[in-house]
């Protein structure tokens, strides 16, 4: 210690680190001096992490223990061992949930990823202009609440002017949001619809990250626009549409306001949601001890999907060379 | 030393948001101030005169006033209790009030000495709780009628003596089903009793839908359920046994949304709750008729370019017409910090002074006999004629006024009747499915 005190770091003889002792030399000077930044570092961490601990850690830790008990909130929780999970394992509700949920997912997530790729591809390949690419950001801008009470009204199956264009068509109204059928692919699109935009800008920031001069290359061999997609685009973005795939799937299997707007889970529990079906239980029922099993399960689920989808995609990899 | 600047900053910073919260009281709640919540907007000004003439009354005291729209309010009331952020007073709903009364969060009111005889026939008696304990006193009260727009029915030959004195069965659906059908015309102007109707592509429905009803189907099917003899449970109050595996319900429940099948009534599929109700379908021009509260009486009267009328229900096989009767009362936190005070505003808010004043404001009826006069009265003046929402609390004999179902787990009641009934309403299952939802909502009962 007192060795290192007297060297400051920059005056060490790095380009020479030959001898043992002066290489304990650095690693004790390294030593100290990180002992210094650890502090400066904890300093700057703590505001996040105290507020990673407050709204993170100890509210899941408690939403864990309260999915052991019967809890309404305004009395204190009845320790009840595992019968939430034994109810949730027999709730043909909760199942329905569930299976609601992953329908949206594969809807919204498929066809807002393909459209987010064509996007970005198209911002990147066809465009410079900034204003155009602003343009695309522009319903992401919107609240989800608004957003899905202005489809709402659009949609309306006897006074929205989406069914009075296609009546005028001489084709039957659609009842898009009242019925068991077009119900979740409808609001899946509505989300699809606000979040567009924003996926593609993602993509794109990863497709800038993209050499040109591979694209120029590839042309000087000849290669076409789709084949160099395929050959080019894809595998260098991989990446960052494994990371953005795993954003928006997480996302997307909380979806709660669009359904609390637009169909409040209707009609007959044909978009309820699980998230919904959550809230339901808890603000409605007051059956905390419930909502909470049924958090942990999605807390389950998303953790699997997660990790499959990490390692799947390799996400932490790249083959840019 | 920089490092001790910045801890200390940190410190600083931190404590100067501690004790800033701590400082942040929303209830504003204090020895002279009584908080008070509702949630409808158009109550608001009447109530605020109220509070008027409460503080010249209680020199010192002062009334807070907060209004919040219906599901904000229901959601902030919960969380109030929970982080002690309550009101002292709030509006309450009969509804929520065996959820509240579970959860031990209102203050008995029994020193307050509620008469029945005060009030409209039954509104006090609904809010005594199951320890026989009140806790809430009677505000206001409300019935269900049929709105109608005028023109068309003239057009369609109906009288309002005629509208007034329709009965219903359901086999064939009586002179009701005849008027509903009558009203209904498709697209080639064809009136739903006329040969040839296409009842695929109706231009205005004889009736205009909202929704599946819940489990109390207040503006939907209660009126022709009450009238058929038929009751949510075995007894008045408290009861511990649903009825919906009735016979005589089901079979009220097939012909209501049968009406839906034969085209003179609005499909599921075009009610929303946010943007398609049965007011906005009738504004729209798209349906005759509605079966809609007393609270609507001032939107019906304020569409623009349309007369609206209100006819009685109709009659039904027990020979009377029903109709059902809520009403909305004031009740106290338990938790509230200024009980005293908030006693007093109760005690003003269920008198004849108070209520008078919101009578004449004519958006509700209050409770007391002479707050209902002077709604009359200023319904009145505005030119709007209420009889059908009235007549049926006076006239004892010919028609019968129902409670909204007062039991436990009501919000787990509606959890499981709603999507019972959008299947019957909307996907064509059978009414004998309510069998099932009905053992399910007793066990939860029987707990």
């Amino acid at each position: 210690m007192t060795i290192a005190s007297n060297s400051p770091p920059s005056r060490l003889p790095l380009g020479d680190a030959s001898g043992a002792g002066t290489k304990q030399r650095i690693r004790r000077a390294a030593t100290r001096e990180n002992q210094g930044d650890g502090r400066l570092a904890a300093l700057f961490i703590a505001p996040a992490l105290l507020g990673f601990a407050v709204f993170l850690l100890w509210p899941t830790l408690r939403g864990i223990y309260l999915s052991f008990t019967r809890f309404n909130l305004l009395t204190p929780p009845e320790w009840v061992g595992l019968d939430n999970y034994v109810r949730m394992v027999n709730d043909p509700i909760f199942w329905d949930s569930l299976w609601v949920t992953v329908e949206y997912v594969v809807i919204n997530i498929g066809v807002q990823t393909v459209s987010a790729l064509a996007i970005a591809v198209l911002l990147q390949r066809l465009t410079q202009s900034a204003w155009l690419r602003g343009i695309v950001l522009t319903p992401y801008l919107m609240s989800n609440v608004v957003a899905g009470l202005v489809w709402l009204w659009i949609l309306d199956t006897q006074l929205g002017i989406g069914n009075e264009i296609i009546s005028a068509l001489g084709v039957d109204r659609i009842a898009f949001l009242n019925d068991e059928t077009w119900a979740i692919p409808t609001i899946a699109l509505i989300n699809v619809w606000r979040h567009v935009g924003y996926t593609a800008l993602l993509l794109f920031a990863g497709l800038q990250a993209i050499p040109g001069d591979m694209y120029e290359a590839a042309k000087v061999d000849g290669a076409s626009e789709w084949r160099m997609f395929w050959r080019i685009t894809m595998p260098l973005l991989r990446p960052v549409l494994a990371v953005v795939l795993i954003m928006t799937v997480i996302g997307s299997f909380q979806v709660f306001d669009t359904v609390a707007v637009t169909t409040a889970g209707g009609p007959a529990n044909a978009t309820n949601v699980l998230q919904y079906y959550i809230y339901g239980s808890a603000f409605g029922r007051f059956q905390f001890g419930y909502a909470s099993a049924m958090s942990v399960a999605l807390l389950v689920v998303l953790s699997a999907i997660t990790v499959l989808q990490y390692r799947l995609t390799r996400a932490g990899q790249t083959d840019l060379g | 030393m920089r490092l001790r600047t910045l801890t200390a900053l940190a410190g600083a910073l931190t404590l100067s948001l501690a004790s800033g919260c701590a400082q942040g009281d929303s209830t504003g709640a204090s020895s002279n101030t009584v908080t008070y919540w509702l949630w409808d907007t158009n109550q608001l000004p009447a109530y605020q005169a109220c509070a008027k003439g409460f503080e010249k009354a209680n020199p010192g005291l002062k009334v807070k006033i907060t209004q919040l729209g219906w599901s904000d309010y229901w959601t902030k009331l919960t969380a109030g209790f929970i982080a002690g952020t309550q009101p002292d007073v709030f509006t309450d709903h009969i509804q929520k009030f065996g959820q509240f009364a579970d959860l031990k969060v209102l203050e008995p009111l029994d020193d307050l000495d509620i008469k029945d005889s005060d009030y409209q026939p039954g509104l006090a008696a609904n809010w005594i709780g199951q320890d026989g304990r009140r806790y809430g006193t009677p505000k206001d009260w409300d019935t269900v009628a049929l709105f109608y727009n005028d023109k068309m029915a003239n057009d369609a030959g109906l009288s309002a003596e005629q509208l007034n004195s329709l009965a219903w069965n359901p086999k064939d659906g009586g002179t009701f089903e005849k008027a509903i059908a009558h009203l209904t015309v498709d697209a080639k102007g064809r009136r739903g009793d006329e040969p040839g109707f296409d009842k695929n592509n109706v231009k205005v429905y004889g009736l205009a839908t909202n929704g599946g009803g819940f489990g109390d189907g207040q503006t939907q099917w209660s009126s022709f359920a009450a009238s058929a003899g038929w009751n949510y449970t075995e007894k008045a109050r408290w009861g511990t046994e649903y009825q919906y595996d009735s016979k005589t319900f089901q079979s009220v429940i097939d012909w209501y949304f049968g009406l839906a099948k034969k085209g003179y009534m609005a499909p599921f599929s075009d009610y929303n709750i946010q943007s398609n109700q049965a007011n906005t379908q009738v504004a729209a021009g798209k349906a005759a008729a509605a079966l809609d509260g007393a609270w609507m009486i001032s939107s019906y009267a304020g569409f623009k370019g349309l007369d609206i009328k209100s006819a009685l229900t109709p009659v039904g096989p027990t020979g009377k017409r029903a109709t059902m009767m809520n009403g909305l009362a004031d009740s106290i936190s338990k938790a509230s910090k200024n009980k005293a005070g908030a006693r007093k505003w109760v005690a003003y808010l269920a008198s004849d002074e108070c209520q008078t004043v919101v009578g004449k404001a004519g958006v509700v009826f209050p409770a007391t006999p002479a707050g209902t006069e002077a709604a009359i009265a200023a319904y009145k003046k505005k030119n709007i004629d209420v009889t059908a929402f009235t007549e049926p609390v006076a006239d004892k004999k010919d028609s019968r006024t129902f409670s909204y179902p007062i039991t436990n787990y009501a919000a787990d009641v509606t959890a499981l009747m709603m999507p019972a009934m959008e299947d019957i309403y909307g996907n064509g299952k059978s009414v004998s499915s309510l069998d099932q939802t009905n053992d399910q909502i007793n066990l939860i009962l029987s707990q």
